[in-house]
């Protein structure tokens, strides 16, 4: 029996080449951290990312990677968990590699609902190029690409993984160590395709995107942390709610009549109620955590027993009988 | 208005009793004859093509086939626009081609007619449905007035046969209404050909009864109709005799008919078979690539795989990563697809997995005529990528030889560990012939070694003969390594921006490509070995029209001479000597001469060009008479 593997069996012996105080450093090193909880063996384990300061984080694990081009990572994990349904597939993306250049095959993952965990670190800039407003940024953003501010309308990039039918979306802040390791063990437990959204932070080209929600004076009043089963409850002293006022959602302070009772309870599994948190915009509250979690076939799981089924059926290929199917003749 | 003995085929050897089944009046024998079906798009002249072929196939003849299709599926009937052909070279000779121009033409309506009548030489057989000659489809075809009438078409032996009311006739009582008794007419033309062809009717009789299993009434009718044309041709005195176009003296063998899509699909699966490891295929449909796709999806208990992508993109990208996990790994695209594929197979070419890239080339550029042959991405597959990135290309001759070279493109991919590009093109792919089945044991062994011992293990630690560096796949232990776009470093394949290490590896790969040359066979030379006043060097689906013209213009006494390549990149290493021992290089392409292009640099060779981009193979007449104008020139 194999010991038990640790977190330094989990990184390689290149040095890490991110800016000094990057938010993907604390990713790494939580992703290190959690990977032996799994008891997967090292080599089962791979990790494929496009192109962007995000998808250096392959050259960092030790177990299998790809480093491949940009946008296509998911396509490209796609044909390996396909045809080798026995390996732990992870995508690293960003929000340009993500959401821009590889948007389609981000969605076309997700639909078809392919075991895959994709980990998209979301900035809210360009960073490898040196700081050019991404698709996450906000309407305004003045950039390098955009001096008097970006008219570019951003996407979410949870009701994008919502829109397109994903089986598991979650979201997550580089710095919340403890919820960043929880939700990627939740990802990881997930059969099909599971999206989180780290949110992390850029120090170079756009520090302090989300100060809201990291900054430890400041953050129990921005953040939602979303719980399956309870209700909707934030603020540092943990006094307001998220309550339903006809079809819209809206913040309560509790007291002076107002009780748990009275607020949302979290379910994972209602699509309409995930969809309307992802839309939270301040003065709302920002949801971390799991938005929506339900079960649903994978495709590589549905190929694969196609395979087996025909096999079954037909038995094993038998080239030699392949090429005489049809009408054949003989020629003396 | 009877069949006179010469109008139906060239060549005449003898008339009389020339064998046939005994159900058949005295067949004339003919040497070979060329048909072709002209109809609407929805008139099914594909499928009446291709039974015929597969009759014809199992008459015993040789046989060659040039589907030519429009891009719309159903452009609206009755127009230029929606005009379908198939047309059929069968002949008891060996045969290269579909034949320059049609003996027989059927025509279903005054547009197929219209569209096709150009082809057909004075004296040529022409059969049309005289029904279909109405005002309505006049007025679409354009013409003024009926040609049936008219006197313009006094030159040709027209056979007007009523094949609507006909087949209508012969379904009464099925119950079936207009619109399904009309798509019947198709069978009832088959038949007819086939009784004045003395083919067999039972292959298409099966091929019914597997089409139309779920639905007994449809297979009913069409068996109907079928008979019905067969038996019009033997009992009315419209045709005063039946043709005999004896079997081909072929090689001694189990045959079979093929496309060259399908021989694609089966050279790769055979390839995958001998590899000892699964297919997968990403891919997204584009004409007339799609077909690959379509067969491989049947074979999933092999194991295939085949996935549908979202896009060309991802067609490629999934199999690399299917590569990169040890699958033998393919995508298929025609030329538009290669662009939008580019990128990743650079990513394949840097990172040194086996990957197998199809181009079924069309008429381009851009959309172009997707239904069309054409010759234009071999540059592109050359050279169409960033960066110093070469490639192996290989191109099919003819629809069986697919399977060879698809089966040698998975065969090199594997053993150097590099993309391969194979060319083939849209007339071979729905073209078809008599395929002489190999024996599944005696094609080479393709030997794939997996890595698996960890002592030692670096990503890029080469083999020392071919320079290929080792596959290992995730799932090994110990062998965790990490690959990507970035320039690595020699041997450890970690991320290295060293300026010389990067040249070595660039340099490493263009050696492992050129390498290549060692293993390609010496260049076959048809003619004069010794060499002569002209050679005629083609690639890719020329080789049945330069091979027949080169045949012909040497039966003229002149010597010329054919060379055609199959590999591209790298090319042969004999071949620069051999051209050099004519005084001519020809080089017919369908394209603005690219593979001349490439003669004309590497070998300092005054290659001429012969290029045709009409999104139609050469005629053999047209390449006769270029062969005899370089010769006297």
């Amino acid at each position: 029996m194999a010991t038990a593997l640790t977190r330094k069996d989990f990184v390689t012996d290149q040095e890490v080449r991110w800016c000094p105080g990057c938010g993907d450093y604390a990713i790494l090193a939580q992703v290190q951290k959690i990977m032996p909880e799994f008891g997967i063996p090292r080599e089962n384990i791979v990790f494929i990312s496009g192109i962007g300061c995000s998808s250096r984080f392959p050259y960092y694990m030790n177990t299998y990677g790809f480093h491949t081009i940009h946008g296509r990572a998911p396509a490209i994990a796609t044909g390996l968990k396909v045809s080798r349904p026995d390996l732990d597939v992870w995508v690293v993306t960003g929000d340009g590699d993500g959401l821009s250049i590889g948007g389609n095959h981000l969605i076309h993952a997700l639909r078809r609902n392919i075991d895959l965990n994709i980990l998209l670190f979301n900035n809210r800039i360009y960073g490898l190029t040196k700081g050019q407003y991404s698709p996450t940024s906000e309407v305004g953003k003045v950039t390098k690409s955009s001096p008097m501010g970006s008219v570019d309308y951003p996407f979410n990039p949870i009701t994008v993984a919502l829109g397109a039918s994903a089986t598991f979306v979650a979201r997550t802040i580089d710095v919340e160590q403890k919820h960043l390791g929880e939700t990627l063990k939740r990802a990881h437990a997930h059969r099909g395709a599971s999206f989180v959204e780290i949110l992390q932070n850029c120090n170079i080209f756009n520090d302090g995107a989300f100060n809201d929600l990291s900054d430890k004076a400041i953050k129990a009043d921005h953040q939602l942390v979303l719980e399956h089963g309870k209700p909707l409850i934030f603020g540092k002293n943990r006094d307001q709610g998220i309550r339903m006022n006809g079809q819209r959602a809206e913040v309560v302070a509790l007291g002076n009549g107002v009780t748990e009772k009275d607020l949302v309870v979290h379910d994972e599994s209602n699509l309409a109620l995930a969809f309307m948190l992802a839309n939270f915009e301040p003065p709302m509250p920002a949801p971390v955590g799991v938005f929506y979690a339900v079960s649903r076939p994978t495709y590589d799981s549905a190929m694969n027993a196609q395979l087996a089924d025909a096999k079954a059926k037909m038995g094993p290929g038998d080239v030699a009988a392949l090429l005489k199917r049809g009408d054949v003749w003989t020629v003396h | 208005m009877a069949l006179p003995p010469e109008a139906a085929g060239h060549a005449v050897e003898s008339s009389g009793l020339g064998g046939g089944n005994a159900a058949h009046k005295p067949g004339v024998r003919r040497d070979s004859v060329v048909i072709r079906f002209a109809g609407d798009s929805g008139d099914g002249m594909q499928l009446a093509g291709m039974q015929f072929t597969a009759e014809s196939a199992l008459a015993g003849n040789d046989i060659a086939t040039l589907p030519d299709f429009p891009a719309e599926i159903r452009a609206p009937a009755g127009t230029l626009a929606g005009v379908s052909g198939f047309q059929l070279n069968f002949s008891s000779r060996e045969v290269f081609t579909a034949g320059d121009e049609p003996n027989v033409l059927v025509a279903m309506n005054p547009a197929a007619l219209k569209a096709n009548l150009d082809d057909l030489p004075p004296n040529g057989v022409l059969i049309v449905d005289r029904e279909a000659f109405n005002d309505a489809n006049l007025k679409r075809a354009g013409y003024t007035s009926n040609p049936l009438n008219d006197h313009s078409l006094d030159k040709y032996q027209v056979f007007q046969v009523d094949v609507t009311k006909l087949t209508t006739l012969a379904l009464h009582g099925t119950g079936l209404n207009n619109r399904a008794v009309f798509r019947c007419r198709n069978l009832f033309v088959l038949g007819m050909l086939s009784w004045l062809y003395q083919r067999p009717i039972e292959s298409t009789q099966r091929w019914l009864e597997g089409r139309f299993k779920k639905t007994p009434e449809l297979l009913e009718a069409n068996l109907m109709a079928l008979k019905a044309g067969y038996n019009y041709g033997d009992t009315t005195e419209m045709f005063a005799s039946s043709y005999e176009v004896p079997a081909a003296t072929i090689k001694a063998g189990l045959y079979r008919n093929i496309t060259g899509n399908s021989a694609t699909a089966l050279g790769f699966v055979a390839a995958a078979m001998s590899a000892g490891r699964p297919l997968f295929l990403g891919s997204y449909p584009i004409t007339p690539a799609s077909d690959i796709l379509h067969e491989l999806a049947g074979f999933k208990n092999f194991p295939v795989y085949t996935f549908q992508a979202e896009d060309e993109i991802a067609g490629v990208a999934s199999a690399i990563g299917a590569a990169f996990g040890g699958a033998i790994a393919l995508t298929t695209t025609s030329g538009p697809g290669m662009n939008l594929k580019a990128e990743a197979v650079g990513l394949a070419v840097k990172t040194e997995l086996p990957l197998v890239i199809t181009d079924v080339q069309r008429a381009g550029p851009s959309t172009g005529m997707p239904t069309k042959p054409e010759q234009a991405d071999l540059l592109v597959a050359m050279y169409g990528r960033h960066g110093e990135s070469p490639i192996p290309v290989i191109a099919a001759s003819t629809p069986a030889d697919c399977f060879d070279c698809a089966y040698e493109a998975v065969r090199l991919a594997t053993k150097y560990m590099t993309p391969v590009i194979l060319l083939t093109d849209n007339q071979l792919a729905n073209g078809a012939e008599p395929w002489l089945l190999p024996d599944v044991s005696k094609l080479p062994d393709i030997k794939v070694h997996l890595a698996t011992d960890p002592n030692g293990f670096m990503p890029y630690r080469r083999d020392t003969e071919t320079l290929a560096r080792p596959w290992a796949v995730p799932g090994t232990p110990g062998l965790e390594h990490r690959i990507g776009g970035l320039s690595s470093e020699d041997l450890t394949g970690n991320v290295s921006y060293s300026p010389a290490n990067n040249e070595l590896m660039v340099r490493t790969r263009a050696r492992k490509i050129a390498g290549i040359a060692r293993e390609i066979p010496p260049t076959e030379i048809f003619g004069d070995a010794q060499g002569g006043d002209l050679v005629v060097l083609g690639w890719g689906s020329t080789f049945g029209s330069l091979r027949e013209a080169v045949k012909q213009v040497r039966e003229k006494g002149k010597s010329v001479s054919h060379i055609h390549v199959r590999y591209l990149n790298p090319l042969p290493s004999d071949l620069g000597d051999q051209l050099r021992k004519f005084k001519k290089v020809l080089v017919p392409e369908l394209n603005m001469g690219q593979l001349s292009k490439l003669v004309r640099a590497d070998y300092l060779i005054d290659a001429i060009g012969f290029n045709k981009i009409q999104g139609r193979p050469f005629k053999v007449s047209e390449l006769t008479t270029r062969i005899l104008r370089a010769l006297e020139g």
